[in-house]
């Protein structure tokens, strides 16, 4: 029995010891660096403290009983037939449901605090969920970029979410998902979740969900889709990057500005082929198509500032040459189910493509 | 006594009944509760490997960041698998396996109520297992996870899903037909004093378990068929762009799923609640509150589903509904800890190995039962929801509640049904390896959780800090692997010595100890009469004031079976073995590929169908 106790308390220890550092998790629940995150926290930590107190009274008093009431050789009566004792079960349903009260009360106030569309000086942003990226829209600011979620410091950023399937014309702002039913027709359910910054929230076809983030340290913090949403759920990841409110005034003039004009030669050449290849999908503002038209991203991402982003393809690649190069070869062998087919793109378009989009700064 | 057939010879009978009492046919025709019992049970373990080989397939491949060996697609295939079959095809069968040799025992009956529909729900679940594995050589495994999340579940190319609706609603049936067999059974057979008041917990668990699989079933059956629907028919139940809603799917699958959760717990609780008193040498403690506390259990267990569902966005207003609804279960479920703390206090505590799983489930469920608490937090809930902290949770319920209850059992009844001991010394090496196993395999998943790990990921980079943990988890799950191959041939192994047993070799308490072991194929020689809970002990021993105990004398007892003058068993008729309940639920997988592969096999399952239940209807009512 000891050995079996000692076990569970050293794992339990464990547990509190790591769970309290957590030197290296960098997506952990256990170190909120917001208010809305702090909120959850702030009721988890006494409630897991509370668990934590039950679980060694009743394991002690377990173990007290084994180690008591074990049978002894020499012992040769029957134990005491007790059936029971009224008052002390009565007394052991009330005791937790009085415990049990005392965590409730709190945890509803939370909810109705969370549920509460924040007041104030605010950013709104609408997330759309593809599978299996995210696309984040500014509509105040007429900005639209993917797999990283830029947002001022101080300030609650209140998320208007939606999920949406390859139909989906992208527009800055649509209101609600209801708006395209022909773009939630082949979505599925994901989940937006940065638990550094929030708690989770699902995102569904033909639902509007909502959530509050907010940060109060400049920083990267990773998210990730919590839902299983098929082939690549786990690579469907995104970064929220935390700037102070001047440096995010900045982002947002970089942003809005156009594509930068390719350089000359393999940038400029890699344009042609994007102009040829990706615009089905994909949208770049500043270029036109052969008509003259804007071009309008289709199901996949805007690529406008392609460059200033640190990952792709859901954040499951780093932004890098290699990567690019070896995504662009062949998408589905890199990530399984990628809705992105293979081009059969030479040797040469592969280089010029990837030369154009780092020139996307 | 509905299982004694009144043996009219019919002349227009279609087909002599089957007699074979030994071999493979005694097997496939029985109708016997105890050798359907003995089937769910070797059928359950054998899943029981398959799906612990997929779990150990999991934890290969979670065992260090970015490794590929099992691709996403087989990846989302293997979890899927594994977790319907731990829940359908090993946990729920094996309670049935304990249900239908136990209860007719327990309460004094020579068989089920149906004896027929008993073996038909047998056959239907094995089929079910065998038509879902099947997919994978027919296109595929079901791959949208055991939850089967609509519109994911839909939309998908492959026909896994497809698999995953036909297998479950066969499944579903099987379960049906028993729940309602075990429930009539157990309101209706008990033996002349057997009221519900003397019943034996593990009896009463039975009953809240079939209750509970009667009125949650057919809510799956409809989310089942609307899914089917949806994938062959082209209708729109979950189809966004239609009208139809995602979300009804979750309310569905949850509104059986968490009743589910109930039917695979309680009988753990049950067997324990039969272990404890009778290693402890004492009467189970507040049996009355131990039965109501499940019979709650059993009603606000339909009352807690969205807790399933707080991310969803439901809106505050249900959130607090589920999370006050989900934190008054826990009430009736501390009861039941404290009682069995109870039972132990004072006693005279003998560490068989059964006892020695029984004490380990409480300590277990404990930890269980608070993670589920903690989940009731709302706020705290959004952070948990979908991490490995969830799957940490359940594990703790199903692995250290239902799992090592159900070793337990085993343990426990091993003597009464195969007549021989599973092997102690080795027993409780099992005991200490599967628990060292467990809680290194499911522990540190509480804090990969809370440290950003969701659920069904097939990989996760280096960079999220998560390796440590995670390959501490995989070595558990292959200790927990050691422990089961350690079970196995324990049990194989105590076949090698002769049948020896007495009746009653714990000195336990209730009515199965009173027959032989085995039990004969009619259970008692006479039908015994019941005058108090734990008939059996009160046959043994009398209470003198202050709780004191002295032994009955041998024959002492009036009621003694073995005592009276008639009873050799010959005069007992019992119902005849049968070809059609294999037969007729043979019809179902088959109409299943039919749903799939076209109309051929629609015609052959409705042809076999028919053949076998107007057989049925038609054969003679003994040999």
């Amino acid at each position: 029995m000891r050995r079996r106790t000692i076990l569970v308390l050293g794992l339990v220890a464990l547990a509190a010891v790591a769970g309290a550092c957590a030197p290296n998790a960098t997506q952990s629940a256990l170190e909120p660096k917001g208010p809305y995150a702090q909120k959850g926290f702030d009721l988890f930590v006494p409630v897991f403290w509370v668990a934590t107190a039950i679980f060694f009274i009743v394991e002690g008093v377990l173990l007290f009983f084994i180690i008591r009431y074990r049978h002894r050789k020499a012992r040769a009566t029957m134990p005491p037939q007790v059936h029971g004792n009224t008052k002390l079960e009565i007394g052991w349903t009330i005791l937790p449901t009085l415990i049990l009260a005392g965590v409730a009360v709190p945890t509803v106030a939370t909810i109705w605090d969370l549920a509460a569309e924040p007041q104030g000086e605010v950013l709104q942003v609408t997330v759309l969920a593809h599978q299996w990226w995210w696309e984040f829209d500014y509509p105040d600011q007429g900005i639209i970029t993917a797999n990283e979620l830029h947002i001022p410091t101080g300030q609650p950023v209140y998320l208007t979410m939606c999920a949406v399937g390859l139909g989906y014309e992208q527009q800055i702002a649509p209101s609600t998902c209801q708006d395209q039913p022909a773009a939630v027709g082949d979505s599925v359910i994901h989940s937006f979740w940065v638990p550094e910054l929030a708690g989770t929230q699902d995102v569904i076809p033909s639902r509007t969900t909502y959530l509050t983030i907010q940060a109060d340290e400049p920083g990267t913090y990773e998210g990730q889709c919590k839902e299983f949403c098929g082939l690549s759920h786990a690579y469907m990841k995104f970064k929220v990057v935390a700037h102070d409110p001047a440096g995010f005034d900045g982002w947002i003039a970089e942003q809005q500005a156009p594509a930068a004009p390719s350089p000359p030669g393999d940038p400029e050449a890699g344009a042609g082929v994007f102009l040829g290849t990706c615009t089905g999908c994909h949208a770049i503002a500043g270029l036109e198509d052969p008509n003259g038209n804007p071009l309008i991203a289709n199901g996949g991402p805007d690529l406008t500032h392609f460059a200033s982003r640190d990952c792709f393809a859901g954040c499951m690649l780093a932004t890098t040459d290699e990567n690019l190069r070896r995504w662009l070869e062949n998408p589905p062998a890199v990530k399984a189910g990628s809705w992105m087919p293979d081009y059969g793109l030479s040797d040469q378009e592969l280089d010029q493509l990837v030369a154009f989009l780092n020139a996307l700064e | 006594m509905a299982s004694v057939s009144i043996p009219t010879e019919r002349p227009g009978g279609l087909l002599r009944r089957p007699s074979a009492t030994t071999g493979v046919w005694s097997w496939i025709t029985t109708v016997d509760h105890k050798k359907i019992g003995i089937l769910y049970g070797v059928t359950a373990f054998f899943f029981f490997i398959v799906g612990g080989t997929e779990a150990l397939l999991i934890r290969l491949q979670l065992a260090q960041p970015d490794q590929a060996i099992l691709n996403p697609s087989v990846f989302n295939e293997i979890f899927t698998m594994h977790g319907i079959t731990m829940v359908f095809f090993v946990v729920m069968p094996l309670s049935a396996a304990f249900f239908n040799y136990l209860l007719p025992l327990m309460i004094g009956a020579r068989d089920v109520a149906f004896p027929r529909l008993n073996a038909f729900s047998y056959w239907a679940f094995l089929f079910a297992g065998i038509f879902i594995y099947s997919s994978w050589f027919l296109g595929g495994a079901p791959n949208g996870g055991w939850f089967g999340y609509a519109p994911n579940s839909v939309v998908d190319p492959t026909r896994g899903m497809t698999f995953y609706a036909i297998g479950l609603l066969i499944a579903g049936i099987a379960s049906t037909v028993s729940a309602v067999n075990l429930a009539v059974t157990i309101i209706n057979m008990r033996a002349p004093g057997m009221t519900l008041f003397r019943m034996p917990v593990f009896v009463w668990m039975g009953l809240v378990v079939q209750l509970l699989l009667a009125f949650s079933l057919p809510i799956i059956t409809i989310g089942l068929v609307e899914l089917l629907f949806d994938r062959l028919f082209g209708t729109h139940f979950f189809d966004p762009a239609a009208g139809g809603d995602p979300v009804l799917w979750q309310h569905l699958f949850w509104l059986f799923g968490h009743p589910e959760v109930y039917v695979l717990i309680l009988p753990a609780f049950g067997i324990i609640s039969e272990i404890l008193p009778v290693f402890a040498r004492k009467p189970l403690f507040g049996y009355q509150f131990v039965v109501f506390s499940g019979i709650a259990i059993g009603f606000i267990g339909f009352g807690v589903w969205a807790h399933h569902m707080f991310a969803v966005g439901l809106g505050p207003v249900a959130n607090t509904a589920f999370a006050v609804a989900t934190m008054i279960i826990a009430i009736p479920t501390g009861v039941k800890i404290f009682n069995w703390l109870g039972t132990l206090w004072n006693g005279d505590i003998r560490f068989t190995t059964a006892m020695l799983f029984a004490i380990g489930v409480i300590s277990m469920f404990v930890i269980g039962g608070l993670s589920g608490v903690m989940h009731a937090v709302v706020p705290s809930d959004y952070q948990q929801t979908d991490t490995y902290f969830i799957v940490a949770h359940f594990h703790y319920v199903l692995f250290g509640g239902a799992i090592l209850g159900l070793f337990g059992g085993m343990y426990y009844w091993w003597p009464k049904v195969f007549g021989r001991f599973l092997n102690e010394r080795w027993g409780k090496v099992q005991f200490w390896v599967t628990l060292i196993g467990f809680n290194l395999a499911f522990g540190p998943m509480h804090i990969l959780g809370l440290q950003g790990m969701p659920r069904r990921i097939q990989s996760y980079p280096e960079s999220l800090g998560l390796t440590f943990w995670n390959l501490v988890s995989t070595i558990g799950a292959f200790t927990i692997a050691v422990g089961t191959l350690i079970f196995l041939v324990i049990a194989i192994s105590s076949f090698r010595k002769p049948k020896q047993m007495v009746a009653d070799p714990w000195d336990a308490r209730t009515l199965e100890w009173l027959t032989t072991s085995p039990p004969p194929v009619h259970n008692f020689d006479d039908i015994p009469v019941v005058h108090s809970l734990d008939e059996l002990w009160h046959r043994k021993y009398a209470e003198t004031g202050g709780g004191r105990v002295v032994p009955v004398p041998a024959g002492g007892s009036g009621d003694d079976a073995h005592g009276e003058d008639h009873g050799d068993g010959h005069a007992i008729h019992l119902p005849s073995p049968s070809y059609f309940p294999p037969l007729a639920a043979l019809g179902l997988p088959v109409l299943g590929y039919g749903l799939i592969f076209g109309l051929p096999f629609v015609v052959a399952g409705l042809l076999i169908m028919l053949v076998g239940l107007y057989g049925w209807v038609l054969e003679p009512s003994a040999e």
